[in-house]
């Protein structure tokens, strides 16, 4: 049993073709893993509630698209159908439960949510069965791998990289540019303040929820055809996400694509290095920022 | 008139109450014998990630036990099911199977457990002396281990030594014939996984001994994403892989192989490929991997095992599971050996079972065979082939030898200290 293999995580690093197997494997894996713990890190930013949840809309996106591809056979109405049915979904929970919640106490919070990510599997499991699905491959990339410098990189997995940094540029532009965007931040920073100048804080609570589901539904979506589906299926995600969140800074974005990527990176780097060490790896990153950085990367002090 | 006794309830009639209210609590299923129906309790898992195992392990004990009925019941009697949800915790399981027999007046058990239930269900058979068959645990040291051997237990499940020793010998001779030395493993991380794999690979070295394994990979049981796996074993270039993933982890695993053209650049033996929960579900199933039979209606190639599978389509809109003809086996045992014991007794059934051949679909001549001396099924039909991606999914499966497994097995055996 190989416990530490350095000269194949050398060997790797030595080859352009390794170099960008390895490179754009730990791309998708981050990018996926972006989108989730973006939406987890945008409402913990706005609402101050940890979504435990959250890995129930990544599963729900999944399970859209694939209904969607098999009515309709377009690959684009599936993704579309995967984010915008997670977003009405999120705004719901959020307008007739979540909002219930707010400020109170965490561990109130926390069993609402969890009693949600029994309820969403369950109703999964009600709708689509207990057991697994596959989606499939849309037939426009059942197509051979391209070669980039030796390495073989799928042309889905360019898709798939290509949407999740745009929706990580659109989402950073409009935070920081659009007028709704600093409404948003302004809630963040003084929820009552912005109440008091004549914003409805409950639409944009509701409307950041739904944002944060609509992004795990895409993600959940966009894995849909190269990842089964069953119910349950989002909590291993939610996991990991946990850990770009907190290797990233709780409300920071741009913590959330560097945490992503890097856990990304570790992952696909470290299955040379380290065969049976790739997981606790990951621990081990997240436990030595939280030494190191008790915030996170990005992550502001709390006062 | 002197009275010597007090009225109300003597000493000894108190004693004798006490005593029969001992036995009754101690041993109910004794005092409901008589009961005209005969109830067989059933712990398996009916909910979470693997609730397929429970739910197909159930539809089928419920086809088989329809025909019991309607032929009159066992020695008379109706069987009536009581199937309960462990979800697939072992104390759960444990806990189950224990009030269904004191509780619930279970008679028999049925165990439709995985192996990690599996064992705890055979302690509780052990502690209460009720007959119960394992369904679903394929783990060999649950009866190749003498420490595990009770009279009343049974299993009635293929085992992970015998898929090893067929597998090995199938794929040494396509490693051979084709030249194929370097090989890659990617097995799920955990016991079952680690055990298939290294028994898989310590055969296959036997058997063509020029092979050397280049790359493993573990990944977690229930890992979403395997591209880094992909990548790493594409890196190693392998000329074959073997794997043992099983279920929604598989057909993952396929799909993310698949856009990195992986089929097309090694021979992919893939035990449990060829089971009808992951041939219908993986919508693009590459040609020609490699797969152990797990239940497919074709093999054994007879028009019982095909009329067999079609009726259990027909009843339930799907096709049945490896866990379905255990299950089903395990029904078509007891029926036999209760008519054979001419009771329905525990014990005399269990006298029975011990080295009952019976007549049946699954078997590679059309019987299958309780092994006396360790309680477990033999002479089911085990093989591999390669996969096409529709109907009938494996159309040609090469029988594996039951001479030859039961001859490495016996090794085995001994080299475990079990013989």
């Amino acid at each position: 049993m190989i416990l530490v293999d350095l000269d194949a995580l050398a060997s790797c690093l030595a080859s352009p073709s390794c170099l960008v197997t390895q490179t754009t494997s730990g791309l998708i894996i981050g990018m996926l893993l972006f989108l989730v713990a973006v939406g987890l890190t945008l409402i913990f930013g706005v609402l101050k509630v940890v979504n435990f949840s959250h890995g129930a809309f990544y599963m729900f996106g999944a399970y859209f698209a694939m209904t969607a591809y098999q009515l309709t056979g377009s690959f684009a109405l599936a993704i579309l159908s995967g984010a915008a049915g997670t977003a009405i979904l999120g705004l719901i929970f959020e307008r007739v439960f979540m909002s219930r919640v707010y400020g109170r106490d965490v561990l109130m919070q926390l069993l609402v949510c969890y009693a949600f990510v029994l309820i969403f599997d369950d109703v999964v499991r009600m709708i689509w069965g207990p057991e697994f699905k596959s989606m499939g491959m849309p037939a426009a990339f059942q197509v051979p791998p391209l070669f980039i410098a030796g390495g073989v990189v799928p042309p889905y997995y360019l898709l798939l990289i290509g949407v999740a940094l745009a929706a990580a540029a659109i989402l950073g532009l409009g935070l920081a540019r659009s007028r709704i965007g600093k409404v948003i931040r302004a809630a963040a920073q003084n929820p009552g303040m912005v109440s008091a100048l004549g914003t409805n804080t409950g639409l944009i609570y509701g409307g950041v929820f739904a944002l944060g589901g609509m992004l795990a539904g895409l993600a959940g979506a966009l894995a849909a055809p190269v990842r089964s589906l069953t119910p349950g299926m989002g909590f291993s995600v939610l996991i990991e996400s946990f850990i770009v969140t907190v290797i990233g800074g709780m409300g920071s974005i741009l913590g959330a694509l560097i945490g992503a990527l890097l856990i990304g990176l570790i992952r696909s780097f470290g299955s040379l290095g380290f065969p049976l060490f790739t997981e606790g790896l990951m621990y081990l990153f997240m436990v030595i920022v939280l030494v190191s950085r008790p915030t996170g990367l990005f992550g502001k002090e709390v006062a | 008139m002197k009275r010597t006794r007090k009225p109300g309830i003597s000493r000894r009639s108190t004693l004798a109450l006490m005593g029969t209210g001992a036995v009754t609590f101690a041993a109910p299923w004794v005092a409901r014998a008589q009961a005209k129906t005969i109830k067989i309790g059933m712990p398996t898992i009916l909910s979470g990630r693997v609730a397929q195992l429970g739910t197909s392990s159930r539809n089928a004990v419920m086809l088989e036990v329809e025909k019991v009925n309607a032929a009159g019941g066992l020695a008379g009697r109706q069987i009536e099911m009581v199937i309960r949800d462990s979800k697939g915790q072992p104390q759960e399981a444990a806990r189950i199977a224990r009030e269904l027999v004191n509780t619930d007046g279970c008679e028999m058990l049925l165990d439709g457990e995985a192996s990690s239930g599996s064992f705890a269900v055979h302690e509780v058979a052990r502690d209460l002396g009720v007959l119960c068959i394992h369904t679903c645990s394929e783990a060999s040291s649950l009866t190749a281990d003498p420490k595990q051997h009770i009279p009343n237990a049974f299993r009635c499940v293929r085992q992970g030594i015998h898929d090893s020793i067929v597998g090995a010998g199938y794929a040494a001779g396509i490693a051979k014939a084709k030249g194929l030395k370097k090989w890659a493993t990617c097995s799920p991380d955990y016991a079952y996984g680690r055990d298939t794999t290294g028994e898989f690979v310590l055969y296959l070295k036997k058997f063509a001994p020029d092979v050397e394994i280049i790359s493993e990979s573990w990944p977690k049981l229930f890992q979403p994403d395997y591209t880094e796996v992909v990548t790493k074993i594409l890196q190693a270039k392998p000329q074959a892989l073997y794997s043992c993933l099983w279920g929604g982890d598989l057909t993952s695993y396929i799909d993310q192989a698949n856009i990195y053209a992986m089929f097309t650049q090694m021979e992919v033996f893939a035990v449990n490929m060829a089971d009808y929960t992951a041939l219908t579900v993986v919508k693009n199933l590459p040609k020609g991997i490699h797969s152990g039979d797990r239940y497919i209606k074709t093999f054994p190639p007879t028009p019982e095992n095909a009329a067999w599978g079609d009726a259990y389509k027909a009843k339930y809109n799907e096709y049945p599971t490896n866990w379905s003809w255990q299950n089903a086996t395990a029904v078509m045992f007891l029926n036999e050996a209760v008519k054979k014991a001419g009771s329905t007794d525990g014990k005399k059934v269990a006298e029975v079972l011990t080295g009952l051949t019976i007549k049946c679909p699954f078997g590679a001549d059309g019987t299958v065979t309780m092994r006396a001396d360790d309680h477990t099924l033999v002479g089911y039909a085990i093989g591999w082939g390669t996969t096409i991606p529709q109907e009938p999914y494996v159309p040609d499966v090469k029988a594996g030898d039951w001479k030859a497994i039961f001859e490495l097995e016996a090794e085995w055996k001994k080299s475990k200290g079990y013989t």
